[in-house]
Parts: C-alpha cells; structure tokens; sequence
C-alpha cells in the first residue's frame, strides 16, 4: 500500500539492442530456413525425380557455376542484359521526353506506341530473329525493343503532366524552356519514370532468359535449357537459382537507386500518411 | 532614374466564346511609383488573377501594354517576381527549402558565393535561418508561404507581384505575413503589388488602394491610405480613419458587385 | 453582357474546343497507323531486306484476314484465352486468400517479408525448363508459370490494400465494437477493393503475356505454339500476323481490365493517388 494515490508510470520494458537484432536477424531468414529445411526433409523420405535436395544444388550450383563456365556463359549474358538495360532506358526517357513534350507527335504515335506495348515481348524474338539473324547485336537490340516501353510510356506520361502552378512559376522567373526542363518536367516525372524502370527491368530479363533457352546457342539460359534436355536436374536447378539470383540483384540495385532518387517522393507520402 | 515603376495603359483581355467574345479585363490603367506598396482589391470574378497575369507577361494582353522600368512587357520579364497563393504546388517538392531560393538564381549567373549570401539574406528575412535544409512538406502552409516569399526576395526583382498569397492561410499565420510584408517594403524599399480580396487586408498593408469594377473590368477607384507607415495589427487597425477607409473601400466593393458605378469617359 | 452568361461562355468554348481536339488526337492517331503501314510496306517492297525476313504489310494483313476466317485460328485464341482465364483465376484466389492472410496479421507479414522479396523477383520463365519435365508439354506446365508470375501481382496489391486502413476508421470500428468478421466486411474489403482490381488489371496482363510465352517455348496448344511452329517452317508472313493478333490482345485485355478497375474506383472515390506502379 503505497502514500501516492497517483499512479506511476514506468516506462514499458525496451528489450535490448542484442535482442532487437536477435529478432529482427530471426524474422529475416525464420521462413526461408524453414522452407529449406522442410524441403530437404521431404527430399529424405519421399524423393521426386525433378526435385532435389537443396544441398544436391548447392553442390551443383558451386560445381557448375564458380569456374570458367562463368566467364564463357554467365558474363556474356549479364553483359547484353546490362547493356540492354541501359540502352533501353536511355532510349525509353530521351524519346518519352521529346513525344510527351511535343503535342502533334505525341498524339501521332500515341496509338502505335500503346500497341507495341501490348505486344507479349517474347512473341518478338522470332519476329527479330528472322530480321537480323542470331547474333550479338540482336540478342541485345531484341531485349531493348520488347523491353523499352513501359519506361517509355510512363515518361510521356510523366513529363505531359506537370503542374501548372509550378510551370508558371518557372516561367515567372524567366527560365528558358530548356532550364525547365532538367530543374522541373524531368524531376516532377521523376516517381512516373521509375515506374516505368521496374517495369523495363522485369521485362528485360524475361527477355534475356527466352531468346537464350530457344533461340540461341550459347549463354546462361542456353545452359539451363541444354541441362534440361540432357536430365541434368541438379545442374538445371543450379542454373535456375541462379537466375532467381539475377533477378534480385535487379530488383536490389533498382530499390537502392529509387530509394535515393525518390527520397523527397516517399518523404512526401510519408508526411501525408501521418 | 525615373519614379515611375510600372504603367499599366488601356489594358484589356478578352477571350473567344461559341457566343462571342467574352471581356475579362474592359480597359486598367493605373500607374506604380518605384517604392510603392499598392494593393488591387474587387469583387469575386472581377478578372484580379488575370490582371496579375498579364503584368506577369504570362499572358497577353488583347490591347493596351505594360511598361515595366520603361521596357514593354511582353513575356516574364527578368526583373519581376511572383508569389502565388497556392503555395504547395508552387514549392518544388524534390528540392529543399534552400534549393527553391535558389532556383531562380541559378540563370543569373552570379558567383556561388553571392547566390549563397542572397539565399541566406532572404531566408534570414522571412525568418527561416534555420529552415534551410529541411523540405518544403516538411513545414507548415504559413512557413511555406515565407519560403515562396523568401524566393522572390532573393531574386531581387524590381517589382514583386503577389496574387492572394495569404489566401489559403489561417488568420494567425496571415497577422504575422502580412507584417513581414509590410518590413519587406518599409526596410528594403521593395516595390509592391499586392493582389487581395481581403478588404481589411488591402487597407492594412497598402498605401494606395485600387478598387476593381466588375467584369468587363476597369479601374472604378484609386484610393489613397494615408495611414502612418509604422503600422501594426492591433493600433493600427483600431484607429477611427483606419475604419472610415475600409468602410469605404467596402462600399466600393459592393457598388461595384452591383454594377452601379459609371465608368468615366475617356 | 451579364455575369452568368460571362462566367458560361468560356466553359462552353472549352467544351466546343474539346470535341474539335478530340476529332484532331483521333485523326493524327490514324495518320500515325497508316504512316507506319505505308513505311512498313515501303520497306518490304524495296527489298531492303528480303521477304524471307520482312513479309510486306499487305502480305501480311492478307493473312490476317485469312486466319479470321479460318476455324482453328479461332479454336487457339480461344485455348490461349483458356489458359489465361484459369492462371488468372488460380492466381487470383491464391493472391487473395494468402495476401489477405499475411496482410491482416503482422507477425506473417514481418517473418514473410525476405520470403516474398526474394521470391517476387524470379522470372517465371526461367521456371520453364523445369515445367517441362515435371509436367510436360500439357497445360499444367503452362499454369505453373503463368500462376507464379500473376500470383505476385495480386498477392502484393492485395498486401497494400489490407494495409492502407485509415487509421481512424479502424479506431471508430473499434470503438463502436465491431465484430473482426464485421469489420472485415466493412472496413476491409472496402479498402482492399481499389488495390484488388488495379492487381486484377496488372495480373491480367501479365498473364496473357505468359500464356503465350508458354505456348511458345513448352508448347502446349494455342497461339503462341502456332507462332513458333510457322517460324520453324519459315512461314513468317504468320508469325507476323499473329503477333498482330497478340499486339490486339493485350490491347483488349488492357482496356478491359482498366475499364473494370475505373469502375470499382469510381465508387470507392479517391482514396489512392493516381500511382498504380
């Protein structure tokens, strides 16, 4: 029985930082160890022919991919991603920019442009195969092209619909049409372009997996399906994580660059979430 | 170097119509001495933002001319800034507080080192020293008004131009602007044009009234505030003369909603 | 003149100016189409590359028309719709159930998040040779990798719909003593609504593009099969022609589904911002 009628407040129990990360390393890989494990347990008791064990590809995943087949099959391949990639959005921005800026052309291609997009990407390959042959150039320039258009699309898009408020502030100030164009259409687009980007980027790699495994005869994906077709289970497995792998580099490198480049964007949806 | 700032001759703006041709803007004529806090008030429609517009040069006019330091205004002219009552989308949201003063820096080629010393000047003047690194949404509508305001500070125009700013503020937050303002204009001299439809506001700030008509607008009055410069919210707006003058004002207003009053010829 | 008819004149010449431009984007978008024949065709006739290459337009539009008219093009549109209706639907209900379910309980939500990020990212098709031996060329195979890819569609929508309840709906819900099924029928479903039908929209697409991949590459019945087996016989003039049809697809499938989507939007006003990434 205490002298106080007011009652004391004692601040909740914190748990330490030890045990803050505990907790946080355990909910970050709980679920994927979980899974494995199960995995390889079911492996144990009831085998499936085209599902081995994890450490089965683990294994095969070292002995496959850490050695020259590295440099002669993975490399390349990353090499015309990336360069794709880059083409893509390079072309995707420059020309989103010019047909969302100017209204005739805009209006011109825009029915074109729509369909393009909805072409399925990869019903392409063939279309490029028969129009430039099987060679390096076109495995890139077919990935650019079934891939560039979300990123194309959003900037039109993006760059169409500045707010007016802000266009007459900078003309208030007397900037030149081009000094508008860096300082406020291209940033005020921004969020709409990195849309496009993810897009680009999902794309591009779908690309890069199909005109490998059935048009080409060399490559990363070219190895998965060679695997495939010769009963190579563990090795095709390999080379399929290894894909899933590539994709989440992807997806990784495109958060960190969002992040950083949206800051004031997510800042924004944040304050008014508040 | 001549006193008159801004002359605004014969000015009119009218836009195409299935039905005709509709008049904003009938015939303004007003001039602005160099130094001079004048503020334009009408009723509701009357054109105000139009007006602003066209001695903005973001619009041309249908007749009539602005002359603008004794050079015809025919697009933004370099010497003119604005503020604009929607401040939220004026601010530009990728770039700090600093970074919006110093946008319309940028093109005037100055050195970084005199940019930087008029970007901390105008911010130090609107009272956002230490505001300088955070984002416009990161603040509130009265602080991000004085950031639009510490921007057309820095630029350091002949004239600054101010559509409704306080318009979308509370009445606490628009006390304490319309006071920088008046600091604006008595401590650096800066030219003003202030556009309202706050008729105590008009009266508090200006030195001269100009009292709108309706549309097909034209300039129904000229009115001079000879109220001491030293002003403040709570005397100032207790004198006797300050009500005469804003009940007369209002009573402007109102003849000129009802369309009563004439409008000279010639 | 009067005020009203001063404040109704510019609206009206809005209007009239908007009926006049939308006559002017229709007629530059035919332009645009014809010119991108006329060039196609110009191409083709000069040989600049040869027809084994490049078929010309009109070559290839003829075999448009003949494949309309011909019973089995209809027969395998109507197996890739199949194939892209029943992903759709699997897609959709895993997507649902599972991303109602971690949604609502955060716990799942936290210990799934690596799962889901790293998960999310693997390209479908690189799933494809692994289909093919586990289920051959049927259309199973196909589904797997149609339902991967749609799957994340809807189940990552759904995720943000579930979480985006206004905070103060749920504390009046709260305090007004609302059951957890009440309160899902009125607070969550409504709110989960709008995100549901731009994943439908997004799942849509997707999965139509990977219905056809998988014709194409495992080779179960449909259009995409008859695309890679007219180019092994070097019939190109079809393989161009069905990927107009593809192109025409997708074009319906889209504003089908944005259609749906604005509708569902429509009545559930501006609760999200334009962004549907």
């Amino acid at each position: 029985m205490t002298l106080y009628t007011s009652t004391v407040r004692r601040p909740p129990q914190r748990p330490n930082l030890w045990a803050r990360m505990g907790s946080s390393i355990l909910y970050a890989i709980g679920v994927p160890v979980l899974l494995l494990v199960i995995w390889g347990v079911w492996g144990t008791i009831a085998p499936a022919k085209f599902f081995p064990s994890p450490l089965t590809i683990a294994e095969a995943f070292v002995d496959t991919w850490i050695g020259p087949a590295f440099v002669t099959d993975v490399l390349p391949s990353l090499a015309r991603l990336a360069a794709a990639i880059v083409l893509a959005v390079v072309i995707g921005i420059a020309a989103g920019t010019l047909i969302g800026l100017t209204r005739w052309l805009r209006e011109l291609l825009e029915p074109l442009l729509e369909f393009f997009r909805a072409i399925p990407p990869p019903v392409l390959i063939p279309v490029f195969v028969a129009l430039l042959g099987v060679t390096d150039q076109m495995k890139v320039i077919v990935i650019v092209f079934g891939s560039l258009w979300p990123v194309l699309l959003n900037t039109v898009e993006g760059v169409r619909s500045t707010d007016s408020v802000m266009t007459e502030t900078a003309r208030s100030f007397a900037l030149t049409p081009t000094e508008r164009l860096f300082s406020l259409v291209l940033p005020a687009a921004s969020p709409r372009i990195m849309a496009g980007v993810r897009q680009t980027l999902s794309v591009a790699l779908i690309m890069m997996v199909i005109s490998e495994m059935f048009y080409s005869s060399s490559g990363l994906g070219f190895q998965v399906a060679y695997f495939q077709r010769n009963y190579l289970i563990a090795q095709m497995w390999s080379g399929i994580v290894l894909l899933g792998l590539i994709g989440v580099l992807l997806a990784v490198v495109f958060t960190i660059v969002e992040r950083r480049v949206l800051r004031w964007y997510h800042g924004i949806k944040e304050v008014e979430r508040a | 170097m001549p006193d008159t700032l801004l002359t605004v001759d014969h000015l009119k703006k009218t836009y195409e119509s299935s039905t005709g041709v509709v008049e904003a803007i009938g015939d303004i004529g007003f001039t602005m001495r160099r130094g001079e806090l004048v503020c334009i008030v009408g009723p509701s429609g009357c054109g105000k933002t139009t007006l602003l517009k066209c001695i903005a040069g973001l619009l041309k006019p249908t007749a009539g001319s602005v002359v603008l330091d004794g050079k015809e205004v025919t697009g933004p002219p370099p010497n003119m800034a604005l503020v604009f009552q929607e401040y939220g989308r004026s601010l530009y949201p990728w770039l700090t507080v600093r970074g919006n003063v110093e946008l319309p820096l940028k093109h005037k080629k100055l050195s970084k080192a005199r940019r930087t010393r008029l970007v901390e000047d105008a911010l130090e003047a609107v009272g956002l020293s230490h505001a300088g690194g955070s984002y416009p949404w990161q603040l509130s509508g009265g602080m991000q008004q004085r950031v639009a305001i510490a921007r057309a500070v820095a630029y350091q125009p002949e004239v600054l131009i101010m559509d409704e700013p306080f318009a979308a503020v509370d009445a606490q937050t628009r006390a304490d602007l319309e006071d920088l303002v008046r600091r604006l204009h008595l401590d650096r001299g800066m030219s003003i044009l202030f556009v309202t439809h706050d008729i105590d506001e008009s009266v508090y700030l200006g030195e001269r009234v100009i009292v709108l008509s309706k549309s097909p607008t034209w300039v129904q009055e000229d009115l001079h505030i000879d109220l001491d410069p030293q002003r403040d919210q709570i005397t100032t707006r207790a004198l006797p003369r300050f009500t005469e003058l804003r009940t007369h004002v209002y009573e402007q207003i109102q003849r000129a909603k009802r369309g009563e009053a004439t409008r000279p010829v010639g | 003149m009067t005020t009203a008819s001063a404040i109704g004149a510019p609206a009206r010449a809005r209007r009239r100016g908007r009926g006049a431009s939308a006559a002017r984007k229709a007629g530059l978008g035919a332009l645009g189409i014809v010119l991108f024949l006329a060039g196609w065709q110009l191409l083709a006739i000069t040989r600049v590359l040869p027809p084994s290459s490049l078929p010309s337009a009109t070559d290839t539009l003829a075999t448009l028309g003949g494949m309309l008219q011909d019973l089995e093009f209809w027969r395998n549109v109507g197996r890739t719709m199949t194939a892209w209706a029943i992903g759709l639907a699997i897609a959709t209900v895993l997507g649902v159930v599972l991303g109602g379910f971690v949604g609502l309980i955060p716990v799942l939500r936290r210990a799934t998040h690596t799962t889901v990020e790293f998960l999310r990212p693997i390209p479908s098709v690189a799933l494809i040779p692994l289909a093919i031996l586990a289920f051959g060329i049927q259309l199973q195979a196909a589904l797997v990798i149609i339902v991967f890819a749609s799957f994340w569609q809807v189940f990552v929508q759904v995720l943000y719909g579930v979480a985006d309840i206004d905070t103060v709906a749920r504390d009046t819900a709260r305090s007004y003593g609302l059951s957890g099924a009440e309160r899902l029928r009125w607070l969550v479903l409504p709110t989960a609504l709008p995100y549901l039908m731009t994943g439908l929209r997004l799942a849509a697409s997707v999965a139509l593009i990977l219905a056809i991949t998988a014709e194409m590459t495992i080779g179960n019945p449909g259009l995409g099969r008859v695309i890679f087996q007219a180019y092994n016989i070097g019939n190109i003039t079809t393989v161009y022609a069905i990927v107009i049809v593809t192109g025409l697809l997708g074009l319906v499938v889209n504003l089908v589904f944005r259609f749906i989507e604005r509708r569902a939007l429509a009545w559930h006003q501006s609760v999200r911002g334009e962004e549907a990434l």
